[in-house]
């Protein structure tokens, strides 16, 4: 990939990209590529930027430098209109759920397929039943979002999210918080749609294990760049020791469990206060 | 010294910036009016939140801030003998400058902060930001029908207040106090002029609407997503409007009014 554009078995292509906010420096030229069919996970610690790379690739920031190619097109190159076009190939699941708090779950998921198609209600209907019952909730179709566990809001989101049978999807943290069964129901459904409806999913978590069990490709991002990559066996056996402090989960390593400060004892005997 | 200077034009600098984000983000929103257009019910929705459920503050705030005229306009008139005139005072009053003002400060309190916290929560949620992934444009969807809900609905919301007003001074005046009916009435029909009284408060109740709304629905677009934030931004909507309001209210009236 020496050109840079992402080619037909990648499906986005981040070259180079460089993004600061508030004079922070998030990224710091980093490239990455993310096959077609696959499910791919960025991980890193909280705070490394991984919900701001989704947006970038997304459209909804811009970076300082370098580029982000989706399907052939370079986002930040769009116009407008052409964006949100390819936006409709694009499904993004919110670490929040993102649910229309004043629409029921039925309206929810058939809210994208109203404001984009000319379908009629019945079409519309058998739609949004076929997409509630792919995430197993059906049932709950007349519920308000406040009536939902925080499982079920992420199950609805991913309903709405597939509710225009898009290319790819992006989850932002999707297991963060949930007890184990939603859990399990989360996996389960992540890895199932991207086969059966010939996704390509993007993950960004920091939730080691399940993201692992389910990713075909891993990306651990810290402090702006890539500090690992490759098959989650890869990333398993890798010999970097920040690689490994990350995966198991240590308390002290690479990462320090202290926060840089003075010698210990000569604080302690130090009379001043700050 | 310097960090003063610093701090000036640093707060310069992000007034300005803030003016012309908000500057796009009208235009934005007014040029969505194509979006709502084929889909009226987005707009009646949000006049049914934004002005029916405004009716009731208004009509009962009408009513007794024109008894209070009512009262005061029948004490000051008597002492010259005068009480006939009571009509149109409180009908000029009204119309002029009480009607579209107050209606004005009342919407901005009532409809206006209810919108900024709205919009602030939806951003707090993400849901503008959801909306924006499956290509829906927030401002259009969201913002456009709020704004023309408000628009609509102020000079509307103040022509009440003032109908209201005059009705609460006929019933202090006249079935209380005894000033005549027909004097009441005739003198006000006599001395209200449509273009000069009526209009110009029509036209100072729309300039109102539009900038309450505006306000209201920017700052809200604009907030910082958190729980501080949402209630910074929807105190900001009402100081804002208010001040925008009343400064002005004193600059229609000077052009209005001034020649006279």
């Amino acid at each position: 990939m020496a050109d840079g554009n992402s080619t037909v078995e990648t499906l986005v292509s981040i070259n180079n990209l460089s993004f600061s906010r508030g004079g922070r420096k998030i990224f710091n030229n980093i490239s990455l590529e993310l096959q077609r069919g696959k499910i791919t996970a960025i991980m890193g610690p909280s705070g490394t930027g991984k919900t701001t790379l989704l947006k970038l690739i997304g459209g909804q920031l811009r970076p300082d430098q370098g580029t982000v190619f989706v399907d052939q097109k370079n986002v930040h190159g769009l116009s407008h209109r052409e964006l949100y076009r390819l936006r409709k190939r694009m499904g993004m699941l919110f670490q929040s759920g993102a649910l229309l708090t004043d629409m029921s779950v039925y309206d929810n998921i058939a809210f994208p397929i109203r404001e984009h198609t000319s379908l009629t209600e019945p079409m519309i209907r058998s739609l949004v039943l076929m997409k509630l019952q792919a995430v197993g909730l059906r049932g709950a179709r007349d519920l308000m979002p406040n009536e939902l566990s925080g499982g079920m809001s992420r199950r609805v989101a991913l309903a709405r999210a597939i509710a225009l049978d898009p290319m790819m999807i992006m989850y932002d943290e999707p297991f963060t918080g949930q007890d184990p069964i939603s859990l399990g129901v989360l996996v389960e459904l992540i890895k199932k749609l991207n086969t059966a409806l010939g996704l390509t999913s993007i993950i960004v978590s920091h939730d080691v294990r399940e993201t692992a069990s389910i990713a075909d490709y891993i990306y651990i991002i810290s402090g702006g760049s890539i500090v690992g990559k490759g098959t989650p066996r890869q990333i398993e056996q890798s010999d970097s020791e920040w690689v490994q402090q990350f995966m198991r989960g240590d308390a002290d390593g690479p990462v320090p469990f202290h926060y840089p400060a003075k010698d210990y004892i000569e604080d302690l005997i130090s009379s001043k206060k700050a | 010294m310097i960090r003063i200077i610093n701090n000036l034009g640093r707060g310069t600098l992000d007034s300005l910036a803030k003016l012309g984000r908000s500057a796009l983000f009208l235009t934005h929103a007014v040029t969505g009016i194509t979006e709502i257009l084929p889909r009226p019910r987005l707009l009646t929705k949000q006049l049914y939140f934004v002005g029916v459920l405004t009716f009731l503050i208004i009509v009962i705030s009408g009513l007794f801030v024109g008894m209070v005229l009512g009262l005061q306009g029948y004490y000051t008139l008597s002492d010259f003998g005068a009480e006939e005139s009571l009509g149109i005072m409180v009908a000029a009053s009204l119309v002029r400058e009480l009607g579209p003002v107050v209606a004005g400060l009342l919407f901005a309190g009532r409809a206006g902060s209810a919108l900024t916290a709205e919009i602030g929560l939806m951003k707090a949620t993400e849901q503008l930001s959801g909306m924006e992934m499956m290509a829906v444009d927030p401002i259009k969807r969201i913002i456009t029908p709020r704004f023309y809900a408000g628009f609509i609905s102020l000079p509307l919301l103040a022509a009440l207040f003032s109908a209201v007003g005059v009705l609460g001074g006929q019933t202090v005046g006249v079935t209380l106090l005894g000033v005549d009916d027909g004097a009441f009435w005739s003198q006000m029909q006599a001395k209200l002029d449509f273009y000069d009284d009526i209009m110009n408060g029509i036209i100072k109740s729309i300039v109102f609407g539009f900038v309450a709304s505006w306000i209201a629905l920017f700052e809200g677009y604009d907030t910082i997503p958190t729980s501080e934030g949402v209630s910074r931004a929807t105190t900001r909507t009402v100081v804002n409007s208010s001040f925008a309001i009343l400064g002005l209210d004193f600059l229609l009236t000077a052009m209005m009014f001034g020649d006279n």
